[in-house]
């Protein structure tokens, strides 16, 4: 890997983003909308906008940088840069770290706005630091490029990438304790939710919620989404070759 | 009767290797065979066309000389180094078929970016500048530096992704098709870009068309057709082979001649006519 080459990628990768300002937009705005309208749902109970809320922060930048790196890098795939890209001396690590960097930098700037409008104007309750949001949301966000990243080798076009959304996203929503408490499942969907990245990426949140310190169990939280992201993202790399057929 | 190795040899100054050597390079795709025990030499320094019609090999022999095909079999040299070799990855220009830009970029920023590959590093960011700089008159588009690539005619894309491949001076320029759909004064003047680079830069071109009177430009020729090479040697060597006046009048010619010779094999005369 070389830091100016990963630099220069996601450089680039914003670049092209600064030219979709309506993408921005929505990526920005859409979570902070959902966000609000969630409080108002909720008007009446607000312990369940409390813990829904914070789950919430962790899933919507998963979902969008899921959505927005599939699509991203099948469009690298199907428009030949890929293919000339590694033809040059780019690393692979390069390009993904690119991608991450650059996603990662837009998941900070999303889960801000949307943790601070929760925080300090729809009066999300949180016992812990609101940095630590932060850092889960990041995280969170990281893992949802990398499996964007990887799909996105399995999809020959745009209709199929965005098929893997409800895919790989919406059996880890149903099973992460968003709809249900994990530990009153099934005994198989139990195990099956235990395996599954995004059931930590909610706990987190919810230990952050609960807790005006760092648990242990936010530690490991933070360590199997974090490893979850890592795996997913060599992974990718994997399904990234030099030669095709 | 056309063999591969032709006088064309002489004409390279002894000693210098060839930029490609190929022997039984052969390509399969799924249960086809695309390249068919292909034996041929590149000289360096100077425009080697790659023609036939489409579908017959010649993409996939141009991606198999840049290490971006897979399944290839034989021995294939590039630059005095497997095919492919990651060291090579810097000396050598691709262009495939259709451009590949970043449509969402200018012009500019998307050679920037593949400069940055090139050449990372802040120390060499004023050779990117004026690399990037260069690059664009080159292909003629300082007017458009600043318009977005999706904005821009097929035409001028496609010379964005040229001008993508003339970044860092290659000693190997791999140009599939690049003036398709150029009009006339645009394709004289690639043309005579090209000739330049051969002759300015030392650069070893292989340039591929389905347009036979580009031929002409080039200083030797690889007649290709259904994954083999019907003839190699210099446009004058092959009109004078076959006593046509045109490349594309030898080009039928070879064609005919090699189905008569099929044809003679399997036993039916008749059809040889």
């Amino acid at each position: 890997m070389n830091a100016s080459r990963t630099l220069a990628t996601a450089v680039r990768v914003l670049r092209q983003l600064r030219h979709d300002p309506r993408t921005i937009a929505l990526m920005l705005v859409v979570p902070c909308v959902l966000i609000a309208l969630l409080r108002y749902v909720f008007d009446a109970t607000p312990r369940t906008f409390d813990a829904t809320g914070a789950s919430l922060l962790g899933i919507f930048p998963l979902v969008t940088m899921f959505l927005v790196t599939s699509i991203a890098t099948l469009r690298e795939r199907t428009s030949g840069t890929l293919e000339r890209l590694l033809a040059m001396p780019l690393g692979k690590g390069d390009l993904i770290g690119g991608y991450a960097l650059a996603f990662g930098l837009l998941a900070i700037l999303q889960s801000a706005l949307a943790t601070a409008l929760s925080v300090w104007v729809l009066g999300l309750d949180v016992t812990g630091s609101p940095w630590l949001l932060l850092l889960v949301a990041l995280l969170d966000a990281l893992l949802g490029t990398a499996l964007g990243l990887f799909v996105s080798a399995f999809a020959a076009s745009e209709f199929q990438a965005v098929q893997f959304m409800p895919a790989v996203i919406v059996p880890q929503l149903l099973l992460c304790g968003l709809f249900a408490p994990r530990d009153t499942m099934q005994p198989v969907l139990k195990a099956v939710s235990d395996v599954l990245p995004m059931s930590y990426a909610v706990d987190g949140m919810n230990q952050v919620l609960r807790h005006t310190s760092v648990t242990g169990d936010f530690v490991r939280d933070a360590v199997i989404v974090s490893g979850c992201a890592v795996l997913v993202l060599a992974l990718g790399a994997a399904t990234l070759r030099r030669r095709t057929a | 009767m056309m063999n591969n190795q032709g006088s064309e040899r002489s004409q390279v100054p002894p000693g210098a290797a060839p930029a490609v050597r190929a022997q039984g390079l052969s390509v399969v795709r799924g249960s086809r065979t695309v390249l068919d025990g292909l034996d041929f030499d590149i000289p360096r320094g100077r425009i080697t066309g790659l023609l036939g019609p489409s579908g017959c090999g010649k993409s996939t022999l141009m991606r198999s000389v840049v290490g971006t095909q897979a399944k290839v079999t034989g021995t294939l040299e590039v630059l005095g180094r497997p095919a492919g070799s990651a060291g090579l990855r810097s000396r050598i220009g691709y262009v495939t078929q259709n451009p590949s830009v970043y449509d969402d970029l200018t012009v500019r920023q998307n050679l920037e970016y593949f400069a940055t590959v090139l050449t990372p590093g802040r120390a060499a960011a004023r050779d990117r500048r004026d690399n990037v700089t260069r690059a664009i008159e080159d292909v003629d588009l300082t007017g458009h530096a600043d318009a977005l690539a999706g904005n821009l005619s097929g035409g001028q894309r496609s010379r964005v992704s040229l001008a993508v491949a003339l970044l860092g001076t290659p000693e190997l320029l791999v140009l599939d098709e690049p003036t398709v759909g150029l009009d006339p004064v645009l394709r004289r003047d690639l043309w005579s870009l090209f000739g330049r680079i051969a002759a300015e830069r030392g650069a070893t071109l292989l340039v591929s068309s389905h347009v036979m009177d580009e031929a002409e430009r080039c200083s030797r020729l690889l007649l290709m057709r259904e994954g083999r090479i019907l003839a190699d040697g210099s446009p004058d060597e092959l009109r004078a082979r076959t006593d046509s006046a045109t490349v594309e009048d030898a080009f039928l010619h070879l064609v005919d001649d090699a189905r008569a010779r099929v044809a003679t094999r399997a036993d039916s005369p008749e059809e040889s006519a």
